[in-house]
């Protein structure tokens, strides 16, 4: 993002944050799960622009779930940044030790590997009575250094907790594009030897990825963790995978505030549907998205970037 | 030994159900690289619309034999009618877009199918299990096994065997291959891509209401039964390698004698059978068994 | 030159906030606040996918009847005041499908956007967990009509969230009650449960019961096909080779009907006999297909099993004159939350002017009252969890009149298979099950 860019994503993120203090609480509810939603968006953008779409990423975004609630539970830590840390590290690590594994596949079979992981999480989770099975168990609610709101203060606490992760997220993701191992992306995607005779390590660069996207999922899982108050298994699922794919497709791989972008449309979309046709929703959906990928195939983040070229073309 | 023996039958029978499951999968995506996911929606239709036939056709004094042909007929004719109007309405628009762009077009069609199913048949539940209970059953010691899944142990070995020779031994179907190894240079040869294309969408979706009528007087039509059938099929194609009818029959017998392994001596791992033996397959052949050597581009 | 180019992408970058602020004023000015007069209901429950056929559309139309029937004054007495206490109700359904994240906003967008005064629904437990504590931290009066696990109540004590339906312990305590009373020489029992919490749970509860009531009897074969598995072949295999004679199962319509088929098909019918925990909400549709002989529980005495009595009858006409088909328990389930909210609404009113959520949630605890499923006394979770009588009965097809019968009724009183108040469930069944009045 060139330096009007950058300033429009602050003005875009304060403006929400101030929007916060007069937006009714359901809607502030909504945006909290679809900025934490975003960054999972976000990671999934990143694997994107190498080639690689991961139907997997729910494993990250379960466990940065579950560590969270499960330390919050056990170890009795209720510090809201801690435990988002903690949500990420466990996520982070994860995806590197899998990252070995999964970074040499490629294509429908690293898909398919991805999505077997996360599904092997789901049925050990089923099948751990202590946790609750499907049913899950609820998450503490959380303090943010010692002040320990309630209600609609706690909504809109961790209403800006979340914006402000999610801006610093947009930051270092945006510094990674622009750096030499993020804009190797798009030659990786295009033709991985070159890559290699270039003298960069493709299992190196690809290996970072996941893990930055695995670290943005569990940060995201967190976060949502928080924001829904409940975890369950079916946070690994296959379905909630498919379903950030889904927002990625929508967002395109253009920049880095589509991922959030996509996701507040898409849960508006989706809530809209379910008010206006409570039977029917997933035809609306289904027809949302059809419409976006026939008319908009680089996603909604195509708009902003067909805007910011108008722009640049206008000045002389 | 009569485990091994119930363990090598329950192993066919599920075999054969994930194979006449995947056989359509994997053939759209060899041909088009396209992962399907509405063939969980041609599933669904399949059975639907078997449980329609079944409705109209028994309870009249009929001889049995004709319901199930119905049933099969009807189901195809489904499958003939939707892949054409899905093929030619929406999918020729977005040929040769991305990959994943595609597997979200097919994810957005089933998701308007879904509700399509719910505005013809209503949120209730059917069933068609006449074929399956007048098919009798027959006593092997302790065991007794149904004539219904022997049958379709018989009909998934002759689809296979079927589609095989089709592919092998007539000319479309080496056309079909030709397109499978290299879509441009078929197209330079002057091969009528655009045809073949229409012709395995819609031979595809005929096989995915196939599965769907077949397997249909086994389980309650209902709501969300497409679901569970896209991860197993797409498993099974994975493992097998994309576009190989080899492969989907190999795939789904391993899963197929695992699984049922698993649920007589190790119920425990039940759940898992089916992820780990894909996992366990992508790991030692990264593009799954049966994989076609690919030109690498430099 | 910069500074204008960034209002003018700011502009275009906050478009489709304002495309997201239209969908939801929209969705608003459908839904805008009621007046005074009239009384908003959300009803949730499944209206898409595996769960839609069974339970969730019952229950939707369970509430659709007796909506109409309060709002027309046609309910019969005590129940026949106008509305809830002269409002009429006003209902607006949503789809209980999707993730925790999904349930838990469409709750936030029933209490605060569409400002409904009560929230009744959800089927699966799942939801009813993650529902709770939103509807404590919103002071949302809510309902709780068909979810069947204890946890809602034991885990915390709760001021909104009622549940006028018993969760699913008693359904399995009075399930080994009824087998040790109707079947004494059972020597083995087996079980095939689905592989997710409710079948879990049904389970532990089942075998919990029969270990404390005759610990003599063993357990063969322990079954958790996959959730919505649809295939059962290698499980009925196991299940032909085993020596029990009775077995177990918490299966629900889908997974019921299609392991009915293929057991039959392989005459394991023959060999054992079968507990269907929640077969009753199947029996009208499987009629013939469900084996003579099998018990059946309906999470209750519901239909076939509940007493008779004008409101029963009353609830069966109606219901069956508009959806062509008797109602199964979901929709008693349903009619029994709906007459419960009427009863403590009317009870809060005081006057013209409409009851406070606290008032109607101080009128709801502790409540007690007759509906179409008989007695139903709020008596446990401190007032919040109903406990009823339940029954059980076994299947026969009457080939004369051409319809599904329950014969052999045993009913068991609410305190004989309920834990009493202020002791969990689990640790109820496994001290031995003190306390139960039989």
């Amino acid at each position: 993002m060139a330096a009007p860019g950058r300033i429009t994503a602050v003005v875009a993120f304060l403006a929400a944050a101030a929007a916060g203090t007069v937006l009714p609480g359901w809607i502030i509810s909504l945006a909290t799960i679809a900025f934490a939603n975003g960054l999972v968006v976000l990671g999934l953008i990143v694997m994107w622009r190498a080639g690689l779409v991961s139907f997997g990423q729910a494993l990250y975004y379960c466990i940065g779930a579950y560590a969270v609630s499960l330390t919050g539970r056990w170890l009795g830590i209720t510090d809201a940044f801690l435990l988002v840390l903690i949500g990420g590290v466990s996520a982070a690590l994860v995806s590197f030790l899998v990252g070995f594994l999964l970074a040499r596949y490629r294509e429908i079979f690293f898909a398919m590997l991805s999505l077997a992981l996360s599904m092997i999480l789901y049925g050990v989770l089923v099948k751990t009575e202590s946790l609750g099975s499907t049913d899950g168990f609820g998450v503490i609610v959380p303090t943010f250094f010692g002040y320990a709101p309630h209600q609609e203060a706690f909504l809109l606490a961790l209403y800006w907790l979340v914006l402000a992760v999610c801006a610093i997220a947009a930051l270092l993701v945006d510094a990674y594009f622009r750096s030499l191992a993020g804009a190797l992306a798009v030659p990786l995607r295009d033709n991985e030897l070159r890559v290699e005779f270039l003298g960069m390590s493709v299992s190196r660069l690809i290996h970072t990825k996941l893990v930055i996207a695995g670290a943005l999922a569990g940060i995201g899982g967190a976060l949502a963790a928080f924001a829904i108050g409940h975890v369950d298994p079916n946070m690994s699922y296959w379905t909630t995978s498919g379903e950030f794919v889904f927002i990625t497709i929508l967002a395109g791989a253009g920049s880095v505030s589509a991922a959030f972008i996509g996701s507040l449309v898409f849960e508006a979309v989706r809530s809209f549907a379910y008010a206006v046709l409570p039977q029917l929703w997933q035809m609306l959906l289904g027809s949302v998205l059809l419409l976006t990928i026939l008319f908009l195939p680089q996603g909604l983040g195509s708009l902003i970037t067909r805007m910011r070229w108008r722009r640049n073309a206008e000045a002389p | 030994m009569l485990t091994t023996f119930a363990i090598v039958t329950d192993g066919l029978v599920y075999a054969a159900y994930l194979f006449i499951v995947a056989i359509g999968l994997t053939l759209i995506f060899g041909v088009m690289k396209i992962l399907n996911v509405a063939h969980g929606s041609f599933y669904t239709f399949g059975a639907y619309g078997a449980a329609t036939a079944v409705g109209i056709y028994f309870d009249r004094g009929l001889p049995d034999a004709g319901g199930f042909l119905l049933m099969v007929l009807l189901a195809m004719a489904l499958g003939l009618v939707i892949g054409l109007v899905l093929e030619r309405g929406i999918m020729r628009f977005v040929y040769g877009k991305d990959e994943v762009v595609m597997v979200l077009v097919t994810y957005a069609v089933f998701l308007i199918l879904e509700d399509v199913v719910i505005l013809i048949w209503g949120a209730r539940s059917y069933s068609a299990y006449q074929p399956l209970l007048s098919a009798g059953n027959i006593e092997v010691g302790n065991l007794i096994l149904s004539n219904y899944d022997l049958g379709l142990i018989v009909f998934a070995a002759l689809l296979a065997v079927a589609s095989y020779a089709a592919l092998k031994f007539t000319r479309y179907g080496r056309l079909l291959t030709v397109v499978i190894y290299d879509r441009e240079t078929a197209a330079a040869f002057g091969v009528n891509v655009t045809v073949v294309y229409t012709v395995t969408f819609v031979i595809g979706a005929m096989l995915g209401t196939l599965g769907g009528a077949i397997m249909a007087p086994k389980i309650a039509v209902t709501l969300g039964i497409g679901v569970e059938v896209i991860v197993l099929a797409f498993a099974v194609v994975a493992i097998g390698g994309m576009g190989s009818i080899e492969g989907a029959l190999v795939g789904a017998l391993i899963v197929g004698l695992c699984r049922a392994a698993a649920v007589h001596l190790a119920p425990q791992i039940e759940l898992f059978v089916i992820y780990g033996v894909m996992a366990l397959v992508l790991v030692i052949r990264p593009y799954g068994l049966f994989v076609r050597a690919q030109p690498r581009r430099i | 030159m910069l500074v204008r180019g960034s209002w003018v992408s700011c502009a275009r970058i906050l478009l489709p906030f304002s495309f997201f602020g239209i969908a939801i004023t929209t969705a608003q000015a459908q839904t805008a606040a009621p007046p005074a007069a009239t009384v908003k209901l959300g009803i949730v429950s499944f209206l898409t996918g595996p769960a839609a056929a069974p339970f969730g559309i019952p229950g939707r139309n369970g509430a659709e009847i007796m909506i109409e029937a309060m709002n027309a004054g046609s309910v019969p007495a005590p129940f026949n005041k106008v509305g809830l206490g002269g409002s009429k109700i006003e209902a607006k359904y949503i789809d209980e499908t999707g993730s925790a994240a999904n349930v838990v906003t469409e709750f936030r967008n029933l209490v605060q956007r569409d400002q409904v005064d009560a929230v009744v629904g959800y089927v699966s437990s799942g939801s009813c967990l993650a529902v709770t504590p939103v509807a404590e931290e919103l002071k949302a009066l809510t309902v709780l009509y068909d979810c069947g696990t204890p946890r809602i109540f034991e885990e915390k004590p709760r001021s909104y969230v009622f549940r006028v339906s018993p969760h699913a312990t008693m359904d399995n305590v009075a399930a080994a009650r009824y087998l040790l009373a109707k079947k004494s020489n059972v020597t083995s029992f087996s079980g095939i449960n689905q592989n997710y919490a409710w079948g879990q749970d049904s389970w532990r509860d089942f075998l919990g019961a029969m270990q404390v009531l005759a610990p003599k009897i063993a357990v063969d074969k322990v079954l958790f096909p996959k959730l919505f598995a649809g295939e059962y072949g290698a499980e009925i295999s196991t299940l032909l080779t085993s020596s029990s004679q009775v077995l177990h199962t918490s299966f629900y319509d889908g997974d019921l009907e299609a392991f009915l088929y293929q057991e039959q098909a392989r005459a394991l019918d023959k060999r054992m006999t079968m507990i269907a925990t929640t077969g009753e909400a199947a029996i009208w549709r499987l009629r013939d297909k469900m084996p003579d002989g099998t018990i059946i529980g309906g999470r209750g005495p519901h239909g076939p099993l509940a007493v008779d009595s004008e409101l029963n009858r009353w609830f069966q006409k109606v219901y069956s004159d508009r959806y062509s088909i008797p109602p199964t328990y979901p929709a008693y389930q349903m009619a029994m939350s709906m007459l419960g909210l009427k009863l403590a609404y009317e009870k809060a009113k005081k006057g013209d002017a409409k009851p406070t959520t606290d008032e109607v949630a101080a009128a709801f605890k502790g409540i007690e009252f007759d509906g179409p499923s008989g007695h139903v006394k709020l008596a446990i979770g401190d007032g919040h969890q109903g406990i009823s009588e339940t029954a059980y009965g076994t299947y026969r097809f009457n080939k004369e009149k051409n319809a599904p019968e329950i014969v052999d009724i045993i009913r068991f009183p609410a305190e004989c298979v309920n834990p009493p108040a202020g002791v969990n469930a689990d640790d109820w069944i496994k001290d031995g099950m003190k306390g139960a009045k039989c």
